[in-house]
């Protein structure tokens, strides 16, 4: 895919914020941090386990929030919903390049070396777990590479 | 009942709450849940006059919401660790303390951000949100992300802990 074509829809944009929704992402992101411990999704052994096929612990966890999203998703498209603040819904995906699996294929590889995929990661130093610092120096230095190497990469 | 909070709690009710925050995000904020483009958010902080358009012609500003959302994260899982949990969780193993756990976790890291970056999202944008709208390219990515872990888990054993 042409590199600018993907440039085009930044996926996590949309129209302009009021501030109370500002309160409104730091809420849910609080309310994520803690599922995300609590759920201990964030724990080197339930990844291990899940690639190991041991236990379904996290195969649930992802299947049930699967399972909340697919039919939120169909009701927001079938009924046109609109935000609390009236505007429509900008509803982008990344769209299918190359990249979608040789990344997803890196991706994978680190996440079962270090039991964390982004979202976990910054939990993790939350938790106070710090060796987690190193995982996520390790991926801002994963996404400089990506941003150098961007244009000779097939997409 | 007090356990209820302070014990792990279960798969099927997290997954449900973690999955709430698809819709929770579009309908209150107006934005599609994902964390993995923080990080070209941080660069972009960290590196304005970056010679890649990648970074430089990246408006961050547009997406505080997600830095915001980060900031809340790593302050929710602060909270929940501290007082909504009995025992220390032992979230990494204890080789991680060590000059090769921290190597091994940098390189790890290395190729989960690389890779999030190049794939366009990653377990939360891809497998959760993505997948939630049916997106093909999620579902690829998705199949990318375990056939990686499997991989790694099951042939390169030397690169886990």
């Amino acid at each position: 895919m042409d590199i600018e074509v993907l440039e085009e829809s930044p996926i996590s944009s949309g129209p302009p914020l009021r501030p109370w929704q500002y309160g409104a992402s730091l809420t849910l992101g609080l309310l994520f941090g803690g599922f995300l411990l609590k759920s201990e999704v964030i724990r080197w052994e339930r990844i291990n386990r899940m690639f190991r096929f041991e236990e379904p612990h996290m195969f649930i966890v992802i299947g049930m929030a699967i399972a909340v999203g697919i039919p939120s998703m169909w009701l927001i498209k079938r009924f046109e919903a609109r935000t609390v603040t009236g505007e429509q819904i900008p509803i982008k995906d990344p769209p299918f390049q190359k990249g979608v699996i040789y990344g997803g294929v890196t991706f994978g590889v680190g996440w079962a070396i270090t039991a964390a995929c982004p979202g976990p990661i910054y939990a993790q130093i939350g938790a106070g777990e710090f060796a987690a610092l190193a995982t996520l120096a390790g991926a801002l230095g994963g996404m400089f590479i990506y941003s150098i190497l961007r244009p000779r990469l097939p997409h | 009942m007090a356990d209820a909070i302070t014990g792990p709690w279960s798969p099927w009710i997290s997954g449900i709450l973690i999955g709430l925050m698809v819709p929770g995000l579009y309908l209150i904020v107006g934005r599609r849940f994902g964390v993995s483009s923080s990080l070209r958010h941080l660069g972009a902080i960290c590196a304005p006059r970056a010679k890649s358009d990648y970074l430089r012609l990246h408006n961050w500003r547009e997406h505080k919401w997600n830095l915001v959302f980060v900031g809340g994260l790593i302050a929710g899982s602060f909270i929940a660790s501290q007082f909504l949990t009995a025992e220390p969780l032992e979230l990494l193993p204890e080789a991680a303390n060590t000059t090769g756990g921290v190597l091994r976790l940098g390189f790890g890291g290395l190729l989960v951000g690389f890779g999030a970056r190049y794939a366009g999202g990653c377990t939360s944008g891809h497998t959760i949100s993505g997948i939630s709208n049916l997106n093909p390219a999620s579902i690829v990515a998705t199949v990318a992300f375990f056939t990686g872990g499997l991989i790694t888990t099951w042939g390169l054993t030397f690169l886990i802990f």
